[in-house]
């Protein structure tokens, strides 16, 4: 039988998971953590403590500031220091909150005995409470407010809750640790969501160089399913390895073979997709009233010294982990937050982690460094590379010219910065460069002409 | 750690780049000139050794002294197509008929244009092109393959131009093949007399297989060629088998195989999308054929891939790749 996969493009770079067999291990606690009020995409968290106050592990520091917003809670327990500017990962300035460690003091509230709770709360709106009160966020990269995603709008009804587990960019593994170890947590997780969505169907999607994961969580489902009929509908999908089989258009389309139109969103062709990583946090967040304050972090790169899944507690400084693990090699040339293939490279070491800060890749500058652009060649491999379908030799030239009226028409606006162009382009054409920024500008003129309309439509309904 | 890279992902790249695509595509040709220089001798050495250099160096010096521009030679391009022009001559070709065919191919086809993947047209078939109206002597007249040190030449015509002579002169297919003693296992493994690359059709299929298995290329534009020549001539030949030769001849002729496997697929002068290549190739396929049986020349694959070069534009506006959820 054929192994199946998305139907477009993808690319298949080398699998690198060289921390692979890193059992997850807690990081020990920094003497200072530096909590940001904007981890989430939406409006950034406003801080509701002040210099001075004592929190404990889960407190909550920061509310929502708006619809598409999130919790934050002290992820350590300690004196808040300073509320202020800093400098994150890229080096822009954002409001974080800065906690002083003392001991680690839990809130009483927050179960933490290694008791796995099986038993799923009935009513969908309790538990999307929960999730929400708990601060959890998409951890596949995205950071969407879960919750958020958890209510589909009036008239949308969701056929199929997809969980990706397809950890498909090089290097990373902190998804298939979480898989291996904490397994029961994840399909919990997933038997929550479910029933939050009140869908019946739950596929957990995990690409097929992770053999282990799929057999374990086939034969974890085995038992829950015999245990109780909350998890009947649950089922596990192997998928051939390709990059970005975890976009989630890609993966509805390998698991549902449905493809979302373009400026849709999932839930219209049925689908809603969670990570593995945001699985177990949801597990946490209803089950142990643990809000998202740790996550797991894989570091990794061939040049570090030391390989590892570390469990980190969100606020913790970059510099911290680096020096635990043995410090950093004198040949890196770069270090990246997220995968090779569309993490973002690191301006700033003194920065914090947040709550979708998934990997630190350290990778030197032979592996790294581009070569000069030359010449297309016109060889087509971007255009078979792009799981978009896109034609990005095509959006490149449009883009030096400057035609943003032949780019939205050629579909610059579907990209999702995958990456696959640039990786495959034998000239080294900035590609991915060039149709983001291409990109950017077509989707300003989209919604300055969307929204010259509505304001037309209005204007017309007052005359009336 | 103050001098930390950043730059926008995707932060890896691929094995794959112009150089070592070019590079493939040298090695793939290798048993065709292997091959050609075992059964056509030193003269054939002699004519690959001057068009791949004269390629090398003229690009060479179009690039440093005219376009005042950073060297390409090293991306293999200029290689690639003194290779395929060599294969594209007879080997009893003049040294310095090859280095004019260099000239035009490296000078006029490729770098006036902007260089590699610039051009519209093959640089190698419009070197080869412009040396068959320059020099019809010399381009028409082939030598039977006598072996590395067979010492009688023999210069002949090739089976294409045998037919079309024999045809013009009243006589019919069978007659004529039975008549110069041309068998199809002969022009598979090799030793009819022709243009290089012409000499052996197995030699080039192995290049072509390590190619695909590369993935430097993708076989559709060489089987819409080969199929199209296929059933386009089985078609004429059953209408007429005594003016219209058949699909074997026709696809071990003339450098069926060298054009549909090696030229039709040159990146630059190629559509892009499958369905344009397809279009492509049938074209290809359809143009030689016309040109064998009805047109003035014997040969037709170089007039043919030229002519669909041109339609290239059209055909990368026209076709184009299935978009994800914009059915």
């Amino acid at each position: 039988m054929a192994r199946r996969t998305f139907s477009i493009g993808g690319v298949h770079p080398a699998d690198s998971k060289i921390s692979r067999d890193c059992r997850i291990e807690a990081l020990p606690l920094p003497p200072t953590v530096y909590i940001s009020v904007a981890q989430h995409i939406g409006a950034p968290a406003v801080p509701v403590v002040a210099p001075g106050d004592k929190v404990k592990v889960g407190q909550v520091i920061a509310e929502p500031g708006g619809f598409m917003s999130a919790y934050i809670h002290s992820s350590v327990s300690g004196t808040v220091k300073s509320i202020g500017p800093r400098k994150d990962l890229a080096g822009n300035l954002q409001t974080y909150v800065e906690i002083a460690v003392e001991g680690d003091e839990w809130l009483e509230t927050i179960d933490r005995t290694e008791t796995v709770v099986t038993t799923i709360p009935e009513d969908p709106k309790a538990i999307i409470e929960k999730i929400k009160l708990g601060g959890v966020v998409g951890l596949g990269g995205a950071t969407f407010p879960t919750h958020v995603k958890l209510s589909p709008p009036p008239g949308k009804k969701c056929e199929m809750l997809i969980i990706n587990g397809c950890e498909c960019e090089p290097y990373l593994t902190s998804d298939f640790r979480t898989l291996l170890e904490k397994g029961e947590q994840v399909i919990i997780g997933t038997a929550i969501i479910k029933r939050s969505l009140g869908v019946g169907k739950a596929t957990i999607a995990i690409e097929d160089n992770k053999p282990e994961a799929i057999a374990h969580i086939e034969s974890l489902l085995e038992k829950f399913k015999a245990e109780s009929d909350s998890y009947s509908g649950i089922e596990v999908m192997s998928l051939m390895k390709k990059y970005p089989e975890g976009g989630e258009k890609q993966l509805i389309d390998a698991v549902m073979r449905r493809q979302v139109k373009s400026g849709g969103l999932p839930i219209d062709v049925g689908a809603v997709v969670q990570n593995v990583a945001t699985a177990l946090a949801v597990y946490d967040a209803v089950q142990k009233n643990k809000p998202l304050i740790d996550n797991s972090v894989t570091v990794t790169g061939e040049c570090f010294p030391r390989q590892a899944n570390l469990l980190v507690r969100v606020g913790t400084p970059l510099n911290f982990i680096i020096d635990h693990l043995g410090g950093m090699p004198a040949d890196t040339a770069k270090v990246i937050s997220g995968g090779p293939m569309m993490g973002k490279a690191i301006a700033n070491l003194e920065a914090s982690t947040l709550k979708g800060t998934g990997a630190l890749l350290f990778l030197t500058g032979e592996q790294t460094r581009r070569k000069p652009e030359s010449n297309c060649i016109r060889c087509g491999k971007c255009a078979d590379a792009c799981p978009m379908g896109l034609e990005p030799y095509l959006l490149n030239r449009l883009y030096k010219a400057g035609d943003t009226d032949a780019l939205e028409e050629n579909a610059v606006q579907d990209c999702i910065q995958c990456g696959c162009c640039l990786y495959s382009c034998p000239a080294y054409i900035p590609l991915l460069d060039n149709i983001s920024l291409a990109r950017g500008q077509v989707m300003g003129i989209m919604k300055a002409r969307a929204a010259a309309a509505r304001a037309a439509a209005e204007a017309q309904k007052s005359n009336k | 750690m103050d001098r930390l890279l950043v730059s926008p992902s995707p932060h890896i790249h691929s094995k794959t780049s112009t150089k070592s695509l070019m590079r493939d595509v040298v090695i793939a040709l290798l048993p065709a000139v292997i091959v050609s220089i075992v059964f056509y001798g030193w003269k054939e050495l002699l004519v690959i050794s001057v068009s791949v250099l004269s390629c090398v160096l003229l690009e060479s010096l179009i690039t440093r002294y005219m376009l005042r521009k950073p060297d390409t030679i090293c991306d293999w391009s200029a290689a690639v197509t003194g290779v395929l022009l060599a294969l594209n001559l007879p080997p009893t070709t003049p040294w310095w008929v090859v280095l004019i065919g260099a000239a035009v191919a490296i000078g006029v086809a490729k770098m006036t244009f902007g260089g590699l993947g610039q051009n519209v047209f093959n640089p190698a078939l419009v070197g080869r092109v412009f040396l068959l109206i320059s020099f019809p002597t010399y381009m028409t007249h082939w030598e039977i393959p006598q072996g590395l040190f067979g010492l009688d030449a023999v210069t002949g015509a090739t089976p294409l131009g045998v037919i079309k002579e024999g045809l013009m002169q009243g006589g019919d297919v069978a007659g004529i093949m039975a008549e110069n003693g041309y068998s199809y296992s002969q022009m598979l493994l090799a030793n009819i007399g022709g243009s290089a690359g012409e000499a052996s059709a197995i030699a080039l299929l192995v290049g072509f297989v390590y190619l695909l298995v590369r993935k430097v290329i993708k076989p559709w534009i060489t089987l819409s060629v080969l199929g199209t020549v296929a059933v386009v001539s089985l078609i004429f030949s059953l209408i007429d088998p005594a003016q219209y030769t058949g699909p074997l001849f026709n696809l071990l002729s003339g450098g069926m195989i060298l054009g549909a496997c090696f030229m039709a697929t040159d990146y630059v002068t190629s559509p892009m999308s499958t369905k344009g290549g397809i279009v492509f190739g049938v074209g290809i396929g359809f143009i030689t054929l016309m040109i064998r049986y009805f047109g003035a020349y014997p040969e037709g694959m170089s007039f043919a891939i030229l002519i669909m070069n041109s339609t290239v534009p059209l055909l990368n506006r026209w076709f184009h790749q299935k978009k994800y959820g914009r059915a």
